[in-house]
């Protein structure tokens, strides 16, 4: 019989003894956690890449404010590329006596090039896809516009000069970046009748573009090519950049989940030292025997080689198997942010959690493996002679390297793997060091202490090596508990709280200078309170300290985009709620104030704006100056209205100037906003509620999945527990027996028990709490970018559970032995 | 099996201390030889050179005409495997596995095909077949020596050593495993060497060496 088919009967057996359990839990529950988080965002990823080119409408947009010079859409089609064109502008749209601004999208055959348009004929009724566009002399106005315009099937819209038929209700349309900020309703038209309305004049805020798909290379090579041939007002936007929201959100989803999954990673290691050490002592007999039986040392090493990789194995592909059926329960949760239907994921999430158990089990194991191998046939004659040498902290660095490569790769990122990593060795060197000076402290303390309590805390400080080993695993489960119950808890709330059940729901803009007045009386007589009114002033950025901007002096493609736009500048006495100096002062409420700005510090940053640059605008025409005083960061998540850009009082008044603010609508009381619009028609309202829904939505699923990947790595920190427990069962029964032929009574043998672990606890407690409020610190500023706050209650929640959960289970496990009678569990010892 | 000029020393609180002192004997095959002596007088010690599982500090083991110490570590756990038979005063079963898994054990890290044919044989031979899938947990100390003996057995030993073998047992039954133990001995004609306190065990064999404090200070035929 050859050494692997006798491994695998003695894994086998080993099995059916219940050796090999705490093991293959923890590394199912780690491969699991791995790979359901890895299936799905391998899963999300590629729908992504999909989704992101329909998001675009195609693979490339050529985005310019002028029409494209044709030479592009020759190059691109003698590439072999497929191409349309897009153009986009606001104007009126009329019906009757009825006017509505409306965003126009002309749109030339074969758009859109990725993603689908989708219609209905009737309003509300049920949608389906279209592989047509509107044909001349029809257009499709979206389900707002219709409702706007109170037109019927067939009836007639005045664009410009034209009149055109309502042919279909626009229900989708693919590259329409979210709902967010999409002031007005849309109309979708043929390219074709765009001459014919006469509505594109020179000077007209006209967006073009030119849509470009194909081969993945082709379509690069093309970027590459079109990139150096760019003139001003010229951008190109790829996949990449599409839908950067749902990105931030997915990617937060995904760190989230990465470090949820990368915990349990650590607590197998954990669960696999404490496992593996129980197994060696438990096998120092049976290896002597089998020396004694005639095997030699290379056998007795490869016998239990190969049962730890087919038990990793093993262990690993049902792991996979889990977290194949996990990562199902997290596509529920967050697919349908993504796509109704997520392509199916590749293996290489399978390979990497194969890996990870393999690393992790043979990483931590073959030290005590190699120890086996080593142990003395003379064992069997001598008990006492136990394996030769110990190795120290350095028999683990295979292990060490191993996971901290898991790690990083889990985290796919060097920073958050690089701090989860460096929070973790700290943690294991903080409690070592705790744990040695309260065992010191105990040596003096366990004089006052009852027998009973005595011998525990006896046991303690004998054992220093193991305790500060038990001490060390207990925290470090407790702190990953910690972290994910009471410190997750409180991130939570701090990411969800970014978004207040009260966050502003309706924005109002285009409120003229005269209706300031009205509006708030409009509020008043509802005895509602009147929302804060932000004047708001347009103008260009003209030169920074007397130099003019050069947009092809900015690198960054954002700060391009910004200084080709307008600004909105607003003005103010007061330091807006929710923004916060980070450099320079406010200026004075009263007295002259000379002419100064307040920037926020990001668009500083991006713009290379400083402290005390004097910068000019342009406001219809008319130049001003001023100072930059201070830098502010705002919230942007709040809803509120904010400015990039605000001006001491004094500065601004003199241009015209309309007013916008936003306030929170509870939805019972939508009937004011059809008020409000009879009282000032020319008032545009933005109803943001739905697109806080869907915010909220998303934020709900992926904090349900970031609980769902945390599920294994709560089972796991119990898996740690219970290793560490069994780990000592042995011979913690042992003592005990002895004790009991010694007279000790039951309640006695209890104390000591509990003084043991509950001592350990309370440690490991300790240590587990200051852990994860150092982790969450960093965690909350260094990842997450959430505000900290540290929870008192960590200290004394951290403490009572340990001392309570490790004192309990360790009794609860050796418990069965107290009713034991002492002579047989001392002759089974012997 | 020969033993010649075996010594063993150790160094105890930095005095050295003798504990086998030149012992010279051999055993012819098939014949049984008890090692006698008080606490501390090196019988376990004497056994576990003559098994290999030690090293001596001088002299030499032959066994079968190989030099026991010429070998390496793993060289010895094979001939181990190939001649050598153990019987414990502590069993020494393995917990994990049934009665018939502990005899089948030396026979499948030797390698021997149809080890389960072999291993029921040997379990029927000291009458524990009915109880082959029993662990040793479930079984009484005599049974638990009757497996370890079948163990021993099972690979069909030139010699076989066995350590205080009714140490843990009661009488009636001390005196059963030894009328197995020398039944089975005659059968398979292999040398026995066994290490006792009991003189009524010693008077059944052959020869009884008397151990004093590492010397040999009288040998009975």
């Amino acid at each position: 019989m050859n050494s692997f088919a006798l491994s695998l009967r003695m894994l086998h057996r080993e099995w059916r003894a219940g050796e090999l359990r705490v093991l293959a839990v923890a590394l199912v529950i780690a491969v699991a956690s791995v790979t359901s988080v890895g299936f799905f965002t391998d899963r999300v990823g590629r729908a992504l890449a999909q989704q992101a080119n329909m998001l675009l409408g195609a693979d490339l947009a050529l985005i310019s404010d002028h029409p494209l010079d044709s030479v592009f859409e020759r190059e691109a089609l003698q590439r072999g590329l497929q191409t349309a064109h897009t153009l986009s502008f606001p104007s009126m749209v009329l019906h009757g006596e009825r006017a509505q601004l409306a965003e126009i999208k002309a749109v030339s055959r074969n758009y859109p090039l990725r993603g689908q348009l989708r219609v209905s004929q009737r309003p509300y009724a049920p949608d389906s896809a279209s592989s047509e566009i509107p044909e001349t002399g029809t257009v499709w106005p979206d389900q707002r516009l219709f409702n706007q315009m109170d037109v019927g099937a067939d009836t007639e819209l005045e664009v410009g000069t034209s009149h055109l038929a309502v042919s279909a209700i626009l229900t989708r349309e693919p590259d329409r970046a979210g709902v967010l900020f999409n002031i007005a309703p849309r109309l979708l038209m043929n390219i074709q009748d765009i001459p014919a309305t006469g509505l594109i004049q020179e000077g007209s805020r006209v967006s073009y573009r030119l849509l470009v798909a194909g081969e993945v290379g082709t379509v690069e090579s093309f970027r590459a090519w079109a990139a150096t041939r760019l003139k001003r007002g010229e951008r190109l936007e790829g996949v990449s950049d599409a839908r950067p929201e749902i990105r931030a959100a997915l990617s937060r989803a995904e760190r989230f989940l990465g470090l949820a999954a990368l915990t349990s990673i650590v607590l197998a290691a954990v669960a696999v030292v404490m496992a593996t050490r129980r197994f060696m002592a438990r096998h120092l007999d049976n290896c002597a025997v089998m020396r004694c039986l005639g095997a030699q040392q290379r056998l007795i090493f490869r016998l239990y080689l190969f049962q730890f990789l087919l038990l990793g194995m093993l262990a690993s592909l049902i792991g996979c198997l889990l977290g194949y059926f996990g990562q199902m329960v997290l596509a529920h949760q967050l697919g349908s942010l993504i796509s109704a239907d997520l392509p199916l994921p590749s293996m290489l999430p399978a390979v990497q959690g194969i890996l990870t158990g393999m690393v992790t089990l043979l990483g931590f194991s073959l030290p005590f493996l190699q120890q086996l191998k080593h142990v003395p046939a003379l064992r069997v004659l001598r008990r006492e002679i136990g394996p030769p040498g110990r190795f120290g902290l350095f028999g683990f660095a295979l292990g060490l390297a191993g996971i901290s490569g898991l790690v990083l790769w889990q985290a796919g990122d060097v920073r958050l793997g690089g701090y989860a990593l460096a929070g973790l060795f700290s943690a294991i060197l903080v409690a070592a060091l705790l744990a040695l000076l309260l065992i010191r402290a105990l040596s003096g303390m366990r004089r006052q202490a009852a027998a009973s309590w005595r011998y525990g805390l006896a046991n303690i400080a004998r054992r220093a090596g193991g305790s500060v080993v038990q001490v060390s695993a207990f925290s470090l489960g407790m702190l990953m508990l910690l972290l994910l119950t009471v410190v997750r808890g409180d991130l939570m709330q701090s990411w969800q709280s970014t978004l207040p059940a009260d966050a502003p729901n309706r924005f109002v803009i285009n409120i003229q200078p005269d209706q300031v007045k009205l509006l708030r009386e409009f509020f008043h007589a509802r005895h509602l309170p009147p929302p804060p009114l932000y004047p708001m002033v347009r103008g260009r950025l003209l030169a920074v300290n007397g130099k003019p901007v050069a947009t092809v002096e900015y690198p960054d493609q954002r700060a391009q985009r910004l200084l080709e736009r307008e600004f909105n500048l607003s003005w103010s006495d007061l330091l807006p709620d929710e923004n916060q100096l980070v450099a320079g002062k406010w200026w004075p409420q009263s007295g002259h104030v000379s002419a100064q700005l307040s920037v926020e510090e990001g668009i500083a940053q991006t713009l290379g704006i400083k402290l005390g640059d004097e910068l000019s605008y342009s406001v219809g025409g008319t130049n001003f100056g001023a100072r930059v005083a201070n830098l502010r960061k705002v919230n942007w998540d709040s809803f509120r209205v904010n400015f990039f850009v605000i001006a001491s009082p004094g500065v601004l008044e003199k241009f015209p100037a309309s007013y916008i603010t936003s306030f929170h609508l509870p939805e019972a009381q939508g009937g004011l906003l059809d008020e409000m619009v009879k009282a000032f028609p020319n008032l545009t309202v933005i109803d943001v509620a739905a697109v806080m829904n869907e915010v909220r939505t998303i934020m709900d699923r992926v904090a349900g999945a970031v609980e769902f990947v945390f599920l294994f790595t709560w089972v796991m920190g119990f898996t740690v527990l219970y290793a560490a427990i069994a780990a000592t069962r042995d011979e913690r029964v042992y003592e005990t027996a002895i004790l009991r032929t010694l007279g000790a009574s039951r309640r006695q043998l209890l104390a000591g028990l509990f003084a043991e672990f509950a001592g350990i606890g309370l440690l490991a407690g300790l240590v587990a709490a200051l852990g994860a409020s150092g982790t969450s610190y960093i965690l909350s500023t260094r990842i997450l970018s959430l505000p900290y706050v540290f929870n008192f209650w960590l200290l004394p929640v951290g403490m009572l559970a340990g001392t309570v959960a490790i004192g309990v289970a360790g009794i609860a496990g050796c418990y069965s032995v107290l009713n034991q009678p002492p002579l047989q569990t001392i002759r089974n010892s012997s | 099996m020969q033993a010649i000029a075996l010594t063993k020393q150790v160094t105890s609180e930095g005095a050295p201390l003798i504990i086998l002192d030149q012992l010279d004997f051999s055993a012819s095959p098939g014949e049984s030889v008890a090692v006698l002596g008080a606490s501390g007088s090196g019988k376990s010690t004497l056994l576990g050179l003559l098994a290999g599982l030690d090293v001596p500090t001088g002299g030499k083991v032959l066994l079968e005409g190989t030099d026991l110490f010429a070998l390496d570590e793993d060289g010895r756990a094979a001939l181990r495997g190939r001649l050598v038979g153990f019987v414990f005063q502590s069993f020494q079963l393995l917990p994990a596995l049934t009665a018939l898994e502990n005899v089948m054990l030396p026979l499948e890290l030797a390698g021997v095909n149809g080890a389960r044919i072999e291993a029921v044989a040997a379990l029927e031979q000291v009458g524990l077949a009915q109880r082959a899938s029993h662990y040793p947990r479930q079984l009484s100390g005599g049974e638990q020596q009757r497996v370890a003996i079948a163990r021993a057995f099972s690979v069909n030993p030139r010699l076989l050593l066995a350590d205080e073998p009714t140490g843990n047992l009661d009488s009636a039954t001390g005196e059963r495993i030894i009328d197995l133990l020398f039944q089975l001995n005659e059968e398979h004609g292999t040398t026995l060497i066994l290490v006792t306190h009991d003189d009524s065990l010693a008077q059944r064999c052959k020869r009884r060496l008397h151990l004093d404090r590492g010397v040999l200070v009288r040998e009975v035929a």
